[in-house]
């Protein structure tokens, strides 16, 4: 929105008109290509990118971290989920310049020193997986779901995964991990 | 002559690693999110492809101009796919495609190529068979017994309609490769269930030699059925290629263009009479059945299915459509038919007032497995507490949320297709095993990795596994759930035949001879004595610089007793029903199946849970919306194209057949049983729980609701 002259007469008051009164006038970027930095997994990483790029595909097509999926592309399966400044975001409705100055986690950093992440050990040991590929949207889902709740019930875990599908069918199995998960990364925190 | 080698499985008291619930070998870097999909290629000159397609069911193509694409700075190819005079014949079919630097620009130029069409009349929908008209082909009556009599002397006699609509596969990885075509080579990264099969199917279209084409995909993001064939946007993104001086274009359908046109299962709907006497034997079957799958027609279900009714009139019709064309859609046709069958037994019994268990008890004669099915009955009636929980249908209380249970039948042949494995012993003592199959996230790499360790009695982690190259060995498609049999059994015997090698290099310096040699916990030893044994390092290093490479092969018509083919299964559903809403929640499913020899426990249980949730998708959600006004569909997306969430599946229980008369027949696959049952058991349960049959599902709650208008009129 930023920079495009939205009018009042257009948006009427609201927030949406105070966002476009405070951008700095002049401000457009694009259409061709413009730096983008983007701080992923704590690294910075510097792209030459049209401004219309989503993050999933800045992520995908241009770092090569694809872990994170493209499926529905409209906000609505999670397979592209990230984590951005704390919360969990659908990389594919999110533009990389909008990510820009956000720290941004990525499913690629969550093992450490070759040791699976907690989360990614839970959906192994309960075979929360079958084609893997919304596992790794899930995977960061869980994360961001249980660095706010660390203690689930199993109707929070229904309800706080419900931004994520599965199409083989693994929530069994995922239920099961998701509550293992907590329980080991309380244990960690504990320890 | 030597001894022909003993390729049977070890006794089911002997298997250290065979039937013990093992976690999936590429689980860790699949849920590290480590594991490259062909749809994750990247590389330096990689280009990305897009297609033009129809926005009209049915049209011709009169003029095309992509002179406006080719111009688009970045674009580095432009081809037509359907030049003027093409008939197009549905929504979403191919018209042009581009490859260009990014993906941003590809969809760019798709947008400015000017396409004039001559709109023609189209039919997107068939629930209504009148308004088909000459779209619909008549396959002729099919006539068994003499149902006229049966029907005459029948004691109770019901008449319904019922419907299956047309679902797609909705595969998370959308259909698509990768493609580079340099000089005369072609580099093909698929997402397919077919790696051994497709870079041939692509070589064809393409005219070139099948050696000419490399085909590797190490992981596939689903496909149930739907990815076989190179298909039309393969050719075109090898071609694209070509056109771009052979660098690599990767071209996946975007998530419209999947739903649209990249395969679907067949709908099926049908006027039903079927009859009984008294005490519930099913004596007379009428159908008039109607389906489409696109263009083409529908399938035509095996209807009544399970059950061989004496006396049955059947017609069919096939309904050519408007609509992207059907492909296998996990168990074909078994769905529908297990629908149509088991919800018009269910309105017969429940208008005798029997339970349906007394009820199909009373006709499992007409099965062929009517021991299997009565035992699996009994289990999944206890697995449900269906003793304490069925009730008459309608009769379940006086609240507004009522509770029923329902249950169906199904079956499935399996078996193990064609498959050839090669293991290599190293004097290092490592070892290889390679095959040209893909695991479909069905464990198939685990089950491999599995049976090459218990014959080897190594450790799962001394196996090295290749698979998804078209350099290996040979395996067949993964269709119609003889992937496990195949794989296993190549793999069993190919490591049979490397071991003997290794016995007869062995045995000499053992002061024993190869046929009283094991392979037992890592070591070669003399049967019955492990005083007599090296490790197997040892062992191996006797080889010198000479390694073992030794084939396997499963032959489909000869499997030799380590697969076959032909289930049985039992699925069973408790639903809860607000009449106030219309919405229908699972509280409870089992499944309880017959699958022959389980190699891994745990993934097997796996498949089912997912052929379970699958069959609560198709009950309560999904359902291609065709409008016949645009000749388009609806719901072309995620938000209304629906599947379950991981809250709305209840609880569900699996029971596996591990028996050893079912041992015995070897490996027989699973992953189509699983998926056939449960949709219409959840249909029967709603309509004991309200008393009245929701006639065609999905059971959304505008079909509940009309439904429970219907019977308070």
């Amino acid at each position: 929105m930023r920079g495009v002259g939205i009018s009042t007469g257009a948006v009427g008051s609201g927030i949406l008109e105070t966002a476009a009164l405070a951008a700095p006038a002049g401000n457009v970027a694009g259409p061709g290509a413009v730096p983008v930095t983007l701080k992923i997994n704590g690294k910075p990483y510097s792209l030459n990118i049209e401004p219309r790029v989503t993050l999933i595909d800045a992520l995908r097509n241009h770092l090569d971290l694809t872990g994170a999926k493209k499926v529905c592309d409209r906000a609505t399966c999670g397979a592209c989920t990230v984590i951005m400044d704390g919360k969990v975001v659908y990389s594919c409705t999110t533009l990389a310049i909008e990510a820009q100055g956000k720290d941004i986690q990525t499913i690629e950093g969550f093992s450490q020193n070759g040791k699976l992440h907690p989360v990614s050990a839970a959906f192994v040991n309960h075979d929360a997986q079958q084609c893997g590929y919304c596992t790794p949207g899930f995977v960061v889902a869980v994360k961001g779901f249980l660095d706010k709740h660390p203690n689930p019930t199993e109707q929070d875990v229904e309800a706080g995964l419900g931004g994520n599908l599965c199409r083989c069918g693994t929530y069994v199995g995922m239920r099961k991990a998701v509550l293992e998960a907590a329980k080991e990364m309380r244990g960690g925190r504990n320890a | 002559m030597p001894d022909a080698p003993n390729y049977s499985w070890p006794p089911m008291e002997k298997r250290r690693v065979l039937g013990k619930s093992t976690k999936r070998v590429d689980g860790p870097i699949k849920a590290a999110g480590r594991a490259k999909y062909s749809s994750d290629f990247t590389q330096k000159d990689l280009l990305h492809g897009a297609l033009l397609t129809s926005p009209h069911a049915h049209a011709r193509v009169t003029s095309i101009d992509t002179s406006g694409a080719e111009k688009l700075p970045g674009v580095t190819a432009v081809r037509v796919i359907a030049s003027p005079g093409t008939e197009l014949m549905w929504a979403g079919q191919e018209v042009a495609s581009v490859a260009a630097e990014t993906e941003e620009i590809a969809r760019d130029a798709t947008r400015r190529i000017k396409v004039q069409y001559e709109v023609l009349p189209h039919l997107v929908r068939e629930d209504d068979l009148k308004k088909a008209g000459v779209r619909a082909k008549a396959a002729g009556e099919q006539v068994k017994g003499d149902p006229d009599k049966a029907f005459q002397e029948a004691d109770a006699v019901v008449e319904g309609h019922y419907g299956i609509p047309v679902i797609t596969h909705c595969c998370l990885e959308s259909h698509g490769n990768v493609v580079e075509w340099k000089g005369d080579k072609l580099n093909l990264y698929p997402s397919t269930q077919n790696a051994s099969g497709i870079g041939g199917d692509l070589s064809q279209n393409l005219k070139v030699p099948a050696s000419n084409v490399h085909t590797n995909m190490q992981y596939i993001g689903g496909g149930f059925g739907s990815k076989f064939a190179a298909d039309l946007w393969g050719v075109e993104a090898a071609r694209l290629s070509k056109a771009s001086n052979g660098r690599p274009v990767k071209l996946f359908l975007d998530r419209a263009t999947e739903l649209m046109m990249a395969g679907n299962r067949p709908s099926a709907y049908a006027n039903i009479k079927v009859a009984a006497k008294k005490d519930g034997t099913i004596t007379a079957w009428q159908s008039e059945s109607w389906s489409t799958g696109g263009i083409g027609g529908g399938g035509s279900p095996p209807i009544p299915y399970v059950f061989d009714v004496p006396n049955q009139r059947k017609n069919h019709t096939a309904v050519s459509t408007n609509c992207g064309g059907v492909r296998a859609w996990r168990a074909p046709n078994h769905q529908q038919a297990c629908y149509l069958t088991n919800t018009a037994f269910d309105d017969l019994a429940a208008k005798l007032n029997m339970d349906p268990l007394e009820f199909y008890d009373k006709n499992l004669g007409l099965t062929p497995r009517a021991e299997v099915y009565r035992a699996q009955m009994r289990k999944g009636a206890e697995l449900i507490d269906w003793q304490k929980l069925w009730h008459l249908r309608g009769q379940s209380g006086s609240g507004t949320v009522k509770r029923g249970l329902g249950l169906a039948m199904s079956t499935w042949g399996g078996g193990g297709h064609n498959s050839q494995c090669r293991t290599t012993i190293h004097p290092d003592g490592t070892v290889e095993v390679e095959l040209c199959s893909q695991d479909l996230g069905t464990g198939t790499r685990t089950v491999i990795t599995m049976v090459a360790a218990e014959t080897l009695g190594l450790p799962l982690g001394a196996i090295t596994l290749r698979i998804g190259d078209s350099s290996l060995p040979p395996s067949g498609a993964s269709g119609g759930s003889t992937t496990v049999g195949g794989v296993s059994s190549s793999t069993r015997k190919s490591t049979v035949n490397a071991l003997a090698k290794l016995f007869d290099a062995v045995a000499p310096t053992m002061g024993s001879s190869a046929d009283q040699l094991e392979a037992v916990d890592g070591r070669i030893q003399v049967k019955g004595d492990s005083s007599k044994s090296l490790t197997w390092k040892a062992a191996c290093q006797k080889l010198g610089v000479n390694k073992i490479s030794e084939m396997g092969e499963n032959n489909q018509r000869n499997p030799g007793g380590l697969n076959s083919s032909g289930v049985g299964g039992v699925q069973l559903a408790d639903v809860s029903v607000d009449t106030e809403t219309g919405l229908v929640k699972i509280i409870k499913a089992v499944a309880v199946q017959d699958v022959g020899l389980v190699i891994n426990p745990k993934t097997s249980e796996s498949q089912i849970h997912g052929g379970c949730i699958m069959g609560i998708c198709a009950a309560l959600m999904e359902e291609r919306i065709m409008d016949q006004q645009t000749g388009r569909m609806l719901n072309p997306d995620m938000e209304f194209y629906k599947i379950a969430g991981i809250g709305d599946i209840g609880e569900i229980i699996v029971h596996l057949d591990i028996t050893p008369e079912h041992d015995k027949r070897g490996v027989v696959g699973l992953g189509e049983p699983a998926a056939i049952a449960l949709l219409t058991a959840i249909a029967n349960a709603t309509a004991n729980a309200i008393g009245v049959r929701v006639p065609e599902i999905p059971l959304t709650p505008d079909r509940v609701l009309a439904a429970l208008e219907r019977r308070n009129a």
